[in-house]
């Protein structure tokens, strides 16, 4: 079942086109990211979804209901981390946590028990009765997912969830976020410029620049959509003209590509059998030294589509 | 020569021992990363380096200036870019410049030749006479940059510049990091980000609980964190008659095998490769993809640092940062 | 799903909705207590007002207040008390519109303003507290002033005065809204803040009586929705009133209900980034 439809969503503000007519699906229980450079429109997109901002065009629908005409039902179902702080500091953990539960009309027992199931579960028990604003900023985030998932949402948008943080907590934001998602089913709709961290989470993305989505799928279509996987070798003994021609005859390779005692064969596709070089090589009497399989890896599609900026504005 | 030497330098706060006896020489031209979890230590360790704290033993020289004794040749002496945006957000990149030039007493005219200079190093060209808050965030940590070492110091101290930075501006603030290098410059980086690290520093420390548990070069603190793995997948599960046939292999050290898969521990890197190929072909296995995985530095800075969360009590500064993780 | 609840999806939000309102409420309270500071610099200043320039001109106005256009043997502290606890209630309700705009900025509006709750009902807690601050300050003011020694009427009416201080306080809290829905950041709206608060106060029949001004300047303390508002509250306490009680009560009913009701619209229509 798709639970995010976005339909030709465009925003602007004054002469920038901040979303600029994006479509996407969401899959019940998928992890999708929106990955793009500062400024591409993730978090933009996100606050539309989240009925924080109004689009100018287009529409959405989360849960089946829509951001414009059911902004309610859409808020119920959904938990959100923004990018900024939206933690009231002058409040203990638990108070943010309480006001949070009661704006989502939750009845008291059921309140105190989910209260304290996810200050356990972000590790926060300790500090639960000390004002935000003695927090770490590692700590002020945990509090957000923890907050973002008392009500049980069905969709959690996170913007930007790790900026800034340290090592020991992106981690454990990353195996919190993943938890939820395969253990809880939570659909997760995640912005970030970071890619390894889209890469760890996302069963499908978006890479989105200047406004545009510019490329969508697995992680895996993306890598293929922007190059064949090459297999560099280096191998020592004479001639090797015979084993270059006997490469080329194979059935999945593109071409052959020999300089400086090294040969670089494009592939025609990924799955193949690199057993079959080695047996090649060892029939034209040759010893293979090294050998590299080269996948574009995500960071390429990255700068592949979002590509460099020519001018930073 | 060093350009920084630390001895058994200190700092306790109350009954907490921020730094622990930390002793740690960079030398001249280094860029050296200090790295470490939040409240091991680091922040503090800075703060008495660029001598905003006094320590509470122990010494540390700055181009062979005591730190607390000489704290105004320090000075002299040392840049900082600071994790927090620093300039003035109403004022033009030149402006910013010129008006940090006069409180290091530069003459006007060696103010404007070198402003010229960091701005053509750090192709800022176009750009000066623009207020920073009218610049990307990556261009206004471009100023921030040239402005630490606009009055050529002899260390610099950056503290997390690509914090909030997309991975283009990221990248290209690496190159010009890089860049600086000519400039003859020492830097000392501290950053979360640890690809960060092992793409820019020569040598890194690790410090945790106040104390440096390691500190060697990328490359020789990998090696510690884990040995290197030859990862090979084998089409439709056809692999354990090939798993036996490596178990035979001296040079494997250990085998995982999930029906896909398969891990070898091995010694000796990428040469095994064309080995593990070999074996393949004998056993008539279908290999469809094979490659080396080193450890990380991130491993690494696991390895010596752990996984759990540190607890550190939030400050103002803590706070006015996630306020500020918009603007950035 | 797990543990999934009853507590969403099925639920559309009410116009008034009793557990939203109360969390809002309560928590401008705690904030209200949080910082002791805030509650303690809240309550200085009106009590320096009265300290420093109602005891001393009380002192010479017994000896011939006609020359503060008071009527005869009322003593100027009775009549400035009004004007102080007017006062209290203007700046704090003024700045009960601000903490939109400190949310604003600190992010916390988002945070209210993705829950499922009707834009009538947020605004009617986040006001419910502001007002209860404001008018808890009014009132510790009122009988501080009564220990130092006004003189209260003996009547019911006095109760009224109650009536004219949520009154005033809904008028300021509506300018204050629609100002902060108004204006983006805050070092621009602190400076707007005091463009308006200070004329409001001054510009008034807070400290001194109508009689005295001059005549142009009397204009423009009868367009100004405070002085019906304190002089409302000074008839219903000491029964020294320029205008009688019912126009008083007719004319900042009005305001509040303009002001208040265009707040609540701007609220309820802007966007929350």
């Amino acid at each position: 079942m798709k639970i995010i439809e976005v339909r030709g969503l465009s925003k602007n503000f004054g002469n920038i086109k901040a979303v600029d007519n994006v479509s996407f699906d969401v899959e019940e229980g998928e992890c999708f990211g929106l990955l793009g450079p500062n400024g591409a429109g993730k978090t933009t997109t996100l606050k539309i979804l989240a009925t924080v901002l109004n689009p100018d065009s287009g529409s959405a629908k989360i849960c089946g209901y829509s951001i414009l005409e059911n902004k309610d039902e859409v808020r119920a179902n959904l938990g959100m981390v923004f990018e900024e702080m939206s933690l009231d500091i002058q409040l203990t953990g638990r108070d943010n946590l309480d006001f949070h539960a009661c704006m989502y009309h939750m009845p008291r027992e059921e309140r105190k028990r989910r209260i304290a199931e996810v200050l356990k579960m972000v590790a926060l028990e300790d500090k639960a009765d000390v004002p935000v604003k003695d927090y770490s900023g590692g700590m002020q985030r945990r509090l957000e997912i923890a907050r973002s998932m008392l009500t049980n949402p069905r969709v959690l948008l996170l913007d930007e969830p790790t900026v800034g943080l340290d090592v020991q907590t992106r981690r454990f934001m990353w195996d919190h976020v993943r938890d939820m998602n395969h253990k809880q089913g939570v659909t997760v709709l995640l912005a970030t410029h970071y890619i390894e961290e889209a890469e760890y989470l996302c069963d499908r993305m978006a890479i989105m620049n200047q406004g545009r989505i510019v490329a969508i799928g697995t992680p895996s279509e993306l890598k293929d959509s922007v190059g064949k996987s090459v297999v560099s070798l280096t191998i020592s003994g004479n001639s090797s003209g015979e084993f270059t021609r006997m490469l080329s005859g194979l059935p999945w390779v593109e071409n052959v590509q020999q300089k400086d005692g090294q040969i670089e064969i494009g592939l025609k596709r990924e799955n193949i059998n690199l057993a079959e070089i080695a047996d090649l090589a060892q029939k034209s009497g040759l010893t293979i030294t090294s050998i590299k399989l080269h996948k574009p890896s995500l960071e390429d599609v990255f700068f592949q589509y979002a590509g460099i900026p020519v001018e930073e504005e | 020569m060093n350009v920084l030497e630390v001895e058994g330098l200190t700092k306790i706060f109350g009954d907490f021992t921020a730094v622990d006896h930390i002793s740690f020489t960079v030398p001249e031209g280094e860029i050296f990363g200090f790295l470490g979890p939040n409240g091991a230590g680091k922040s503090t360790t800075i703060k008495m380096l660029t001598t905003i704290l006094n320590p509470t033993s122990g010494e540390a020289r700055v181009c062979g200036y005591d730190i607390v004794r000489e704290r105004d040749e320090v000075r002299r002496n040392i840049g900082i870019v600071f994790q927090d945006p620093s300039t003035d957000r109403f004022l033009t990149g030149r402006e910013n410049l010129r008006y940090h030039a006069v409180m290091y007493h530069l003459s006007p005219k060696e103010i404007e030749e070198r402003i010229d200079e960091v701005l053509d190093l750090l192709e800022l060209r176009g750009r000066e006479d623009t207020p920073i808050n009218d610049c990307s965030t990556g261009i206004q940590r471009r100023f921030e940059v040239a402005r630490g070492f606009l009055t050529h110091p002899r260390l610099l101290f950056l503290d997390e510049p690509t914090i909030g930075l997309d991975m283009q501006a990221r990248k290209r603030l690496w190159s010009y990091i890089d860049k600086l290098r000519k400039e003859e410059i020492t830097i000392l980086l501290t950053t979360h980000y640890i690809e960060e690290a092992d793409y820019l520093c020569d040598r890194v420390g690790i410090i945790d609980h106040g104390k440096i548990v390691a500190i060697d070069t990328p490359q020789n603190l990998k090696h510690v964190a884990g040995s290197e793995v030859v990862r090979v997948e084998v089409a439709n599960g056809q692999g354990t008659k090939f798993a036996d046939a490596l178990r035979a292999v001296d040079w494997i050290t250990a085998i995982e095998y999930d029906g896909h898969e398969m891990r070898l521990s091995v010694v000796g890197g990428e040469r095994r490769i064309p080995e593990v190929l070999a074996v393949a072909s004998q056993t008539g296995t279908p290999i469809t993809s094979v490659e080396l995985v080193r450890p990380s530095l991130e491993d690494a800075f696991l390895y010596y640092t752990g996984k759990t969360i540190r607890e550190e009590e939030g400050s103002m500064q803590d706070l006015m940062r996630t306020r500020m993780r918009k603007r950035r | 799903m797990e543990n999934a609840t009853v507590s969403r999806g099925s639920r559309v939000s009410r116009l008034i909705d009793p557990l939203p309102i109360y969390i809002m409420w309560l928590r401008e309270m705690k904030r209200m207590f949080r910082v002791k500071a805030r509650l303690i610099s809240n309550l200085l200043m009106p009590v320096l007002f009265l300290a420093f320039l109602g005891l001393p001109l009380s002192m010479v106005s017994m000896n011939g207040s006609e020359m503060f256009g008071l009527p005869p043997g009322v003593d100027f502290l009775d009549f400035l008390a009004p004007g102080i606890i007017g006062m209290t209630i203007l700046f704090s309700s003024l700045m009960g519109g601000a903490s939109v705009v400190w949310d604003k900025e600190f992010g916390f509006l988002k945070e209210v303003m993705v829950a499922p709750v009707s834009r009538f009902s947020i605004l009617l807690g986040r006001q419910a507290g502001a007002m209860t601050i404001s008018i808890g300050q009014a009132l510790i003011i009122l009988l501080i002033a009564t220990l130092m020694g006004v003189n209260l009427q003996n009547s019911p009416v006095v109760l009224l005065s109650i009536v004219f201080m949520v009154l005033t306080s809904a008028t300021f809290m509506g300018l204050g809204l629609i100002l902060a829905t108004k204006l983006g950041e805050m070092e621009g709206f602190m400076a707007i803040l005091s463009l308006f608060q200070m004329p409001l106060f001054f510009m008034s029949v807070a400290l001194f009586p109508l009689d005295l001004m001059p005549k142009w300047l009397g204009y423009i303390i009868c367009l100004n929705p405070f002085t019906y508002g304190v002089d409302g509250m000074r008839g219903a306490l000491v029964g020294i009133s320029t205008f009688p009680l019912l126009l008083d009560l007719g004319v900042i009913f009005a305001w509040a209900a303009v002001l208040a009701g265009l707040g609540t619209h701007f609220f309820s229509t802007m966007e929350a980034d």
